[in-house]
């Protein structure tokens, strides 16, 4: 079956400094990805690239055989970004009935997202009353809206508590094991269990591809924190 | 485009603006406000209010709307909604669309207030139809969101984007002819004077004060204004970017 994701020599030149360089990868279809990496390792730029916002010195970036940003791709991709871009004047529901007219969802739709993230107590809520986590997921839920094939979701628990972060990662998994495509960012390494394969990510550059499992035992650790240690210092050649 | 979109897009501002009673207030009542003031400080002065009155009814709302319109849509590049809806289906058209339409509906109620408390209790007279000078307060304010729309993309921060109001408006009311009528401006000033959208909505309020009939050079000046609109329009949509450094 063709990727999801393909990634060949990515290369990103912000601020006249390279932040992605030579960067390469690939994600089956249907898979939960996880993107680790310290802040400032270019995570973000990463997912702008897959998403087709950022401006890319080199390489290709494909989602299911297409260029990345092509129009076809942007009825198929939810992007989260990482800081919370939703209208904090408007309540949820108004935000959600907005993007779901946008995406060509009936308005049920808002209904549903609504629940799965979480926020039913909030629905009349302006937005810009919410806290930073809450914000964070009217976010994400204007991306489920659509039952994207791919969901590119750029640090979405962050600020969110322990509860609520193990309800999502249900929900990803669930996403997952239904279809879905979902590469997830976080520089919480704790994160990696949740996920089906990691990308370790440092200074622009992809450490590691591999399973959660694979990775502990070839490093020898026992967690991922000392694993991503041990890549750093003794890189595997 | 689409129609859904862009009407979506229309009404989701225009949701924002009902959440924010105060602004909406600010729209409406400032230009009605600076009316009476004007009609105060040419208190006996009839011929003095009838001859500015006019144009300033558009030029109020202009810059109104110019101001609201440059703040929000820089909102929007700075909070990351218009990037996130540049990823979705939506087109840069029914972006600049929905704004146009959402602040055009603004900017009808706007007219009608200035105009009507200008008509009726300050006392303004015109030749032509008051109803044409609510169309050309309406153009202006129109033209005040092109304006707003297209050149807030060259601000990265509210302060530039505040900063375009003296630096884009006010050279135009300096060159329109209110002060000086612009066939009196040296020749560079007058060949200035004539590619800015501000001097043909004055020359239409003009025709519309001095001559009962509609005019041709009414109907020329208010097409020219109205061409300035749909060429703002335009460079508004063409300045959005999907793609970013
Ligand atoms: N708009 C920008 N202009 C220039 N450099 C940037 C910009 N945004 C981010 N960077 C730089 O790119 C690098 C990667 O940033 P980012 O992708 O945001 O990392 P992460 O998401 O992993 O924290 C950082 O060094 C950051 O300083
Ligand atoms: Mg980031």
């Amino acid at each position: 079956m063709e990727p999801a994701i393909r990634v060949e020599h990515l290369q990103v030149i912000r601020g006249g400094r390279t932040v992605v360089g030579d960067v390469s990868f690939t994600v089956p279809s249907g898979s939960l990805v996880g993107l680790l990496g310290p802040s400032g390792c270019g995570k973000t730029t990463l997912m702008r690239s897959l998403v087709g916002t950022q401006i890319v010195a080199g390489g290709s970036v494909e989602l299911f055989g297409q260029p990345a940003g092509s129009p076809a791709l942007r009825s198929q991709v939810g992007y989260v970004t990482q800081e919370p871009s939703v209208y904090s004047d408007l309540t949820v529901s108004e935000n959600l009935r907005y993007f779901a007219t946008v995406l060509a969802v009936p308005p049920t739709a808002a209904g549903r997202v609504i629940g799965e993230v979480g926020l039913g107590r909030h629905t009349d809520t302006v937005v810009g009353r919410l806290s930073g986590g809450e914000q964070a997921r009217v976010s994400l839920a204007t991306a489920l809206l659509g039952s994207p094939r791919l969901l590119v979701l750029d640090e979405p628990t962050v600020g969110v508590d322990p509860l609520l972060r193990r309800d999502l990662w249900i929900l990803f998994a669930a996403l997952a094991s239904s279809g879905t495509t979902l590469i997830v960012s976080s520089h919480v390494m704790e994160e990696a269990e949740r996920c089906q394969r990691l990308l370790l990510m440092r200074d622009g550059q992809i450490l590691a591809d591999d399973s959660p499992e694979a990775l502990l035992a070839s490093t020898g650790s026992t967690d991922f924190e000392s694993a991503f240690i041990a890549l750093i210092e003794s890189p595997p050649t | 485009m689409t129609v859904r979109r862009t009407v979506a897009t229309a009404h989701r501002v225009l949701r924002q603006l009902r959440h924010d009673p105060r602004t909406v207030a600010l729209i409406l009542a400032v230009p009605a406000v600076l009316m009476g003031l004007l009609a105060w400080i040419l208190h006996g002065r009839a011929g003095d209010f009838n001859q500015f009155g006019p144009p300033l009814l558009g030029i109020f709302p202009l810059i109104v709307m110019f101001l609201v319109t440059s703040v929000a849509t820089l909102r929007e590049r700075t909070s990351g909604t218009l990037e996130r809806l540049l990823t979705t289906p939506l087109s840069k058209a029914d972006f600049v669309m929905g704004y146009a339409l959402a602040f055009g509906l603004t900017a009808v109620i706007q007219g009608l207030v200035v105009s009507g408390l200008s008509f009726s209790l300050y006392g303004l007279h015109v030749s032509g139809s008051p109803w044409l000078v609510v169309v050309v307060a309406v153009a202006d304010a129109l033209l005040g969101t092109a304006l707003g729309l297209s050149l807030s993309a060259l601000a990265s921060t509210e302060f530039q984007a505040v900063q375009f109001m003296p630096a884009f408006i006010l050279p135009q009311l300096l060159l329109c002819g209110i002060i000086v009528p612009r066939s009196q401006l040296p020749p560079a000033l007058h060949w200035l004077s004539d590619v800015l959208p501000m001097s043909y909505a004055v020359d239409a309020t003009r025709q519309l004060s001095t001559s009962a009939t509609v005019t041709s050079e009414f109907l020329l000046d208010i097409g020219v204004v109205a061409m300035f609109v749909v060429a703002a329009l335009l460079l508004g949509a063409a300045t959005l970017r999907r793609r970013t450094q």
